[in-house]
């Protein structure tokens, strides 16, 4: 009687032979699919060229749409302040002027704001309230601004008539300067509340961005400025925001990118009045984003539709240089910082 | 004894003069951190305040009729959102469907492909650009190409440039979480004899998979709510439709018909759908970074 | 300068290295190495930081070809044919030439997966074919009792040890003729180590071994010839017991009695 072994690579000389055959190389090797490295390359490549295709495609387009309106009011449309659908005669001032207040009265609202929550959710907030406090400031980025507009409209702008404009009215009206700006109806819509609606808007983005430069901030440096006796104040503002600035004039560019671009926000509560009467801040106006979100679709193919993207080229100008002046901030405080080092 | 005396004094005003600045700088600390922590409260009560009305006015409108009605005429009691919410499921999913297969294969570029030489970092200063364009602008450029070429508003033009949204966001974040993805995972399947394609999609992609896949969730939170690249693409449409050849409602665009009237069942219907959008999207972004924490 | 080194008639050449040159860029940092690698043995690289040990390794399987400030000038000759310049699909040529990294990488998939990955690149084997070769992959790199019961699960769930054993395994598994090891133990206990460096000496048999450590008494160990390197130069060659006891060069001996380094 012979004794059943397990069957292994002793017994089985089949199985033998293909475990000796392993540890030969083989003879000849060949890829499985020699042209998918090309054809995925080429997808690759061409989804880069595609996207450079359409910035292209974007600035041709509009330049292409506008040319009626180049065409006739040249350079002049940039200064001019008619703006006439029933005499066909557009400028562009009032739009341009809208468009640049209301995004720096949002950025002089919302630059210091940021930084403070900034400071507070990296050196004051306790480690457990980090987390939700951060998720929070971020949730606020999420929120679609067409939600922000509507709450602006019919929730926010009569409590800041009651509230903010109309005693600040009775304040400053007489003063030289600033009651010129405080001047006119105050009923919530206009520029400030424009201003004020996009500073809530574009908090979240320039908070998240110095949170998260503050956060990298090497400890060692926070620690030797601690050791010299300077107080938190004086650490976070002499030499971690220095230390950081080119992330933080980042994150400003993109909350001011941003608030140029902004379109609902923005259009529910600046009142769409082409017309600039006074330095009022309190005026109706209109920004390029919100006269193209009222007027573009009902606009017909002709001057008016013409001087609409002549204005849209001209927003895409504006952030365009914005950005590329930020980058190039950057580059240059960058290579400051190198030489420095 | 008074040379002695001139020395004493001088130490004492300056050990005066050293208190009297540090008392300062500690008020000016204690002002500075007060503030932050108003910079802070301040932040915190605008989301609360915003979202509580949302939420109260919002909820009001819920009702079954908001899912099975449409758009009524102004002062009509009855009604519903159907129409808008088809519209914006409809176009978003299509948006996000057309757009992330080419931020990937663009952010594949960047990130396996280019990350020296012309081509790559010219790709990323436009995807830059593009990222910060004003959203209004890209309906502009749909307008010009599509609607006016077609001479009709449709539901396709609102698709393509909510794709164009999606796209310079997926390239962000395809490149972000490629370029972590230490190097020497890639040599090892080199290593092997590995093909370049079979690399960056066996090994890299599927070792980014949760971080891309947050960004195409971020991608689409972010066009659920945009509003401004419908207008003139996509128009709107009081009836129920499905052919995305003609105009589309969207919940974004019928909200902001509604809001600006002075109907109040419209106002109403507004805030409802207000209501829905925000929910979703802040659902969307929560799920995102909690799929993204648990896969780390 | 020829700086050939006389080795026993009896050994059999693997890997041939004449006149070779490496640039980062402008800066020269292999200067003319000219080496000859047996078969069938453990070669080591050793010496200071910066002498050039990991490059050298990286281009016997043209590894810097991924980096395009990275070029080599020279012969290597794997079997009589020159690998830098071999007309030969460069996959086909790694696939001879298998290479295990300083920290263990393994993929993000199964265990079985990971061994399989290779193979499938270049051969179809039916079901019960491959699972007899990634059991023999693992127990040749004696990981197949440790992980036999666990091949559906992920690789990254493994000790560092293990992880490491596991892509010596998957190297194994595609069958090279040629396996190099960028410092394999760098990131290992000791008890690793020590596994690692038994599988190393049984692997020789059937594979070329080469491997480059800092740790002196790794090579001491588990090598049979020793390359001592000085900043991009090739300063000695030969077998461990000379290189170490008897060492040609004031250099080789300053380095190995721990002078520098």
């Amino acid at each position: 009687m012979t004794a059943t072994l397990p069957a292994s690579a002793l017994n089985d000389p089949a199985k033998m032979e293909r475990h000796q055959s392993h540890a030969r190389p083989p003879a000849t090797r060949r890829q499985t699919v020699p042209w998918a490295d090309a054809v995925f390359s080429a997808l690759a490549h061409g989804a880069a060229w595609l996207t450079l295709a359409l910035l292209a495609g974007i600035i041709v387009s509009l330049v292409i749409g506008a040319a009626p309106a180049i065409r006739e009011f040249g350079l002049g449309f940039l200064w001019s302040s008619d703006w006439d659908p029933v005499k066909n005669k557009y400028g562009g001032l009032v739009m341009i002027y809208g468009t640049l207040m209301t995004s720096l009265i949002a950025l002089v609202i919302a630059v210091p704001v940021s930084f403070g929550i900034a400071l507070f959710l990296t050196e004051l907030s306790p480690t457990w309230l980090k987390r939700p406090l951060g998720t929070a400031i971020e949730l606020l980025a999420a929120v679609p601004s067409i939600v922000y507009g509507m709450w602006g409209l019919l929730v926010f702008s009569p409590l800041l008539s009651t509230y903010v404009q109309q005693p600040l009215q009775s304040l400053l009206g007489g003063v030289p300067y600033l009651g010129a700006l405080v001047s006119g109806p105050p009923v919530g819509i206009g520029l400030l509340s424009a201003g004020i609606i996009l500073a809530i808007m574009i908090i979240p983005f320039i908070a998240s961005v110095m949170r998260d430069v503050f956060e990298v901030t090497p400890s060692l440096l926070k620690e030797s400025a601690y050791g010299l006796g300077a107080t938190t104040w004086e650490v976070m503002f002499k030499v971690v925001l220095p230390y950081t600035k080119t992330g933080v004039v980042g994150g400003v560019m993109l909350g001011l990118g941003r608030a140029l671009g902004e379109t609902m926000a923005v259009t529910f509560v600046i009142g769409n009045q082409s017309q600039l009467n006074s330095a009022s801040l309190f005026e109706a106006a209109n920004s390029i984003t919100s006269v193209l979100a009222n007027e573009f679709a009902e606009a017909g193919a002709g001057l008016h539709q013409a001087s609409l993207i002549y204005l849209g080229l001209v927003l895409f100008f504006i952030t365009f240089v914005v950005l590329a002046f930020s980058k190039v901030l950057l580059t240059r405080l960058k290579k400051r910082e190198g030489a420095r080092a | 004894m008074s040379s002695m005396a001139t020395p004493t004094q001088a130490a004492i005003a300056l050990l005066n003069s050293r208190l009297r600045k540090h008392a300062q700088r500690k008020r000016v600390n204690a002002i500075a951190l007060v503030l932050s922590l108003a910079a802070m409260a301040f932040g915190l009560f605008w989301l609360i305040w915003i979202l509580f009305e949302t939420v109260r006015l919002g909820l009001g409108g819920l009702s079954w009729s908001l899912f099975t009605q449409m758009t009524p005429p102004p002062q009509d009691e009855s009604g519903g959102l159907a129409n808008a919410i088809f519209g914006s499921v409809t176009m978003v999913t299509l948006a996000t469907l057309l757009g992330t297969p080419i931020g990937v294969l663009a952010g594949i570029y960047l990130a396996e492909y280019g990350q020296k030489g012309s081509l790559g970092s010219v790709t990323r200063f436009i995807n830059d650009i593009l990222l910060a364009a004003p959203s209004i602008v890209i309906g502009l450029f749909i307008y010009s190409v599509v609607v006016a070429r077609v001479k009709s508003f449709s539901a396709w033009a609102g698709v393509l440039a909510l794709a164009l949204i999606v796209i310079p966001v997926v390239i962000r974040t395809t490149e972000n979480m490629l370029t972590l993805i230490p190097n020497a995972l890639r040599e090892a399947a080199y290593a092997l004899g590995t093909p370049k394609w079979k690399v960056i999609m066996t090994v890299t992609l599927k070792s980014a998979r949760a971080g891309v896949l947050t960004g195409i969730l971020l991608a689409l939170a972010r066009i659920a709510g945009e509003t401004a690249p419908l207008l003139f693409t996509a128009l709107s449409n009081q009836f129920w439709t499905s052919d995305l050849g003609s105009p589309m409602a969207s919940l974004p665009v019928t909200i902001f018909k509604f809001a600006m009237s002075p109907y109040e069942n419209w106002q109403k219907l507004a805030w409802a759908g207000v209501f829905l959008i925000t929910m979703g999207v802040l659902v969307l972004n929560i799920l995102a970074r909690t799929f993204l924490r648990n896969k780390h | 300068m020829d700086k050939r080194v006389d080795l026993p008639i009896a050994e059999k050449l693997k890997l041939t290295v004449r006149n070779l040159n490496f640039y980062y860029g402008n800066f020269l940092a292999l200067k003319n190495i000219n080496l000859d690698i047996p078969e069938h043995k453990v070669t080591a690289f050793i010496g200071p930081s910066g002498c050039g040990k990991s490059t050298l390794l990286r281009t016997f399987n043209r590894m810097f070809e991924l980096y395009p400030e990275q070029r080599a000038e020279g012969e290597i000759l794997l079997d009589g044919e020159n690998v830098l310049t071999s007309k030969e699909d460069v996959s086909l040529i790694r696939a001879k030439i298998g290479m295990v990294f300083q920290k263990p990488t393994p993929f993000p998939m199964s265990i079985y997966d990971n061994i399989a990955f290779g193979v499938k690149l270049f051969e179809t084997l039916p079901r019960v074919e491959m699972d007899e070769r990634v059991e023999w992959a693992l127990k040749k790199a004696a990981l197949w009792t440790e992980v036999k019961d666990k091949l559906n699960q992920s690789g990254s769930g493994l000790s560092g040890g293990q992880q490491q054993r596991l892509c010596i395994a998957r190297g194994i598994a595609i069958k090279p003729e040629v396996l190099l090891l960028d410092e394999p133990c760098s990131a290992l206990d000791p008890i690793s180590t020590g596994k690692i460096e038994e599988l190393i000496h049984e692997l020789k048999s059937d594979y070329t071994v080469v491997i480059v450590t800092h740790n002196m008494q790794q090579a001491a160990r588990a090598s049979d010839y020793t390359a001592y390197m000085y900043l991009g130069d090739l300063i000695e060659f030969g077998p461990t017991s000379e290189v170490f006891m008897k060492p040609k060069k004031k250099e080789t001996e300053d380095y190995i009695t721990g002078r520098f380094g």
